[in-house]
């Protein structure tokens, strides 16, 4: 049996990160790690006192990255703390990727191509499956999982089973990547992908942006999946040539690779929609949402605030206003975002609208940053998820939604489908 | 490490970490963060629970954040090992990681709160002690018992790398 089956693109990968011809579903192998991501919340202040004791330093500091992004800027002198014990290690260590202030973590691996189609990229954070889209097998792990991988370089994988996820057809206007994702994981629960990794393919994913790819990969973590990929094709030869990097579309899975499962979708199928409080896979149409006024519309995170986003936060917002009684804040996913949706007059409308521009970081998403929720508070969010005290307050309710809905009912004060603002029939 | 025997908390399907140890808790010292564990899912619980108890829960059990803190929190306030149907695959590696025993046990959903639980590790196995019900757990890996059994990930790399 072994050898006669073709493999997964997922299997290749890991196949080839431990030194093997071949695995097998659920087998439990030690592999090296071709790249690895730590951030100020989950790394440094948790796995320096560990390094301190085994007596380890950086396995490869040219394959370390380290972000400050969850606590910039500092909110309070804990805060302030925690980004100087990560500066103090990039120093310590030689971290030449380190990168304060910059972006989200996983904003920042895709936008400047540091994992490679193939290789196996390991985040101590959730949202690491983000860089699939880049065609490499992203996962996340906790700190521990990261300090072993500093200090040697390998870890453990048990290997997962791929679920093939098809997109045909094509997105109609004012429907995003989000809603697509935020759909899958309303038809299938929270936890169908456990232990499994989604692949994404079809006409519509072709058709893609790396960004929009990446809020499919980067929302795996929200369906329990060990990550998404987006096997490289010529967008993502594009992505990489045009940061000055040469790369060859693939892996790919093999033809007859063993599949666990394969998911069909049309994209014209897909209507704008919300997950409701306090599950993001409770699902339903944004026209369908109900619900009285919102307080707070928030555009931010590695999910929801990258150029892409802003646009078409924008496109719904050029020339109308927030309404009253409602905040409207834009946490930009990366200075890159920023400065690009800053060039192209993006932040010009969103600030004419009413908007607070925040700076770059994981802001309200997490709970640690700018912008958190009062008791009481109705959020309406570009994040991925909206679990009860996330955001702020325990007594918060919290929808997830596209950039388009987000800003749409930041217009209207109450949830509607975004189509409405764009011209659409609906 | 190998039988553990403790009295039973119940949680629901899909507890994420955000409600084991939410987020404004975070900033702290481990000491502080179990002080607040649970607050999330179940208000009252850091105050109630008992050293070498024992949490049994549902589906997705500890969904979410990577934050292993949620993992650390559980230990330190006395939770010797979890109980789910399923697990959520970070939260699952932070407990092998931290030395807290993850049991994966498909019929858990019928262990009632206040029961008492024997819980054989290395066999895979779930006994209910009031009631004599026994539930098949599924074993650990061999690569994955090591790390376990060795008090968590940090000991042993100390070991592997010599550093003991």
């Amino acid at each position: 049996m072994v050898g006669a089956m073709g493999m997964t693109v997922a299997e290749k990968i890991i196949a080839r990160a431990a030194g093997r011809d071949s695995v097998q579903s659920d087998e439990v192998l030690w592999a090296d790690v071709d790249f690895a991501m730590i951030h100020d919340s989950g790394g440094p202040r948790r796995i320096w006192p560990a390094m301190s004791e085994l007596e380890v330093g950086v396995w490869d500091p040219s394959r370390l990255l380290l972000v400050a992004d969850h606590y910039v800027p500092a909110r309070d002198v804990g805060a302030a703390t925690i980004l100087e014990t990560t500066r103090s290690f990039a120093a310590k260590f030689g971290i030449e990727r380190f990168h304060e202030a910059e972006g989200i973590a996983h904003t920042v691996v895709v936008e400047r191509g540091y994992v490679l189609p193939g290789q196996l990229y390991v985040g101590g954070d959730s949202h690491s499956c983000t860089a699939g889209v880049l065609g490499c097998l992203a996962v996340g792990m906790g700190s521990t999982d990261l300090l072993g991988i500093v200090a040697t370089g390998r870890t453990w994988l048990r290997v997962p089973r791929t679920i093939r996820v098809e997109v045909e057809g094509t997105f109609g206007p004012g429907v995003s990547a989000k809603d697509l994702i935020l759909s899958i994981i309303g038809d299938r629960g929270m936890d169908a992908g456990i232990y499994r990794v989604l692949e994404f393919g079809g006409q519509a994913i072709a058709a893609m942006s790396i960004e929009e790819r990446s809020v499919l990969t980067n929302m795996c973590a929200e369906i329990g999946a060990k990550s998404g990929i987006v096997p490289a094709d010529g967008v993502t030869v594009q992505h990489f040539a045009a940061l000055g990097i040469d790369v060859e579309p693939g892996p790919f899975s093999d033809p007859d690779a063993d599949y666990f499962d394969a998911w069909r979708y049309d994209a014209a199928e897909v209507v704008p929609v919300v997950a409701r409080p306090h599950r993001h896979d409770d699902v339903v149409a944004a026209a369908d949402a109900g619900g009285g006024a919102i307080t707070r519309a928030y555009i931010g995170a590695c999910t929801g605030a990258k150029h892409r986003d802003l646009q078409m936060a924008a496109e719904v917002l050029r020339g109308r206003s927030v309404a009253p009684g409602v905040v409207l804040q834009i946490a930009p996913a990366s200075r890159a975002a920023l400065r690009k949706a800053v060039e192209d007059g993006t932040v010009a409308a969103l600030m004419d609208a009413g908007a607070h521009v925040l700076s770059t970081g994981c802001g309200a998403c997490p709970g640690l940053g700018s912008g958190v929720l009062a008791p009481g508070e109705v959020c309406i969010s570009t994040t991925s998820r909206n679990a009860r005290g996330r955001m702020g307050s325990p007594d918060a309710e919290v929808y997830l939604a596209s950039p388009y809905a987000v800003a749409a009912a930041a217009v209207a004060g109450r949830i509607v489908d975004p189509r409405e603002f764009l011209g659409v029939p609906v | 490490m190998s039988v553990i025997e403790g009295r039973v908390w119940k949680f629901g399907d899909d507890i994420d970490t955000d409600g084991i140890v939410p987020g404004r808790y975070l900033i702290g010292e481990l000491q502080e963060i179990a002080q607040h564990v649970m607050d999330g899912a179940r208000p009252g619980f850091a105050a109630e629970v008992c050293d070498g108890d024992i949490v049994v829960a549902g589906t997705n059990f500890g969904s979410g954040s990577s934050r292993e803190m949620a993992a650390r929190a559980l230990q330190a306030a006395g939770i010797r090992a979890v109980v789910a149907v399923s697990f959520a695959r970070i939260f699952f590696r932070n407990c092998i990681n931290v030395g807290l025993v993850p049991v994966e046990c498909p019929t858990a959903g019928v262990i009632e709160e206040g029961q008492t639980v024997r819980v054989d590790v290395e066999v895979g196995r779930v006994e209910v002690t009031n009631t004599g019900d026994v539930h098949d757990a599924v074993r650990l890996p061999h690569e994955i018992a090591l790390i376990l059994n060795a008090g968590g990930l940090e000991p042993y790399l100390a070991a592997e790398l010599g550093t003991t």
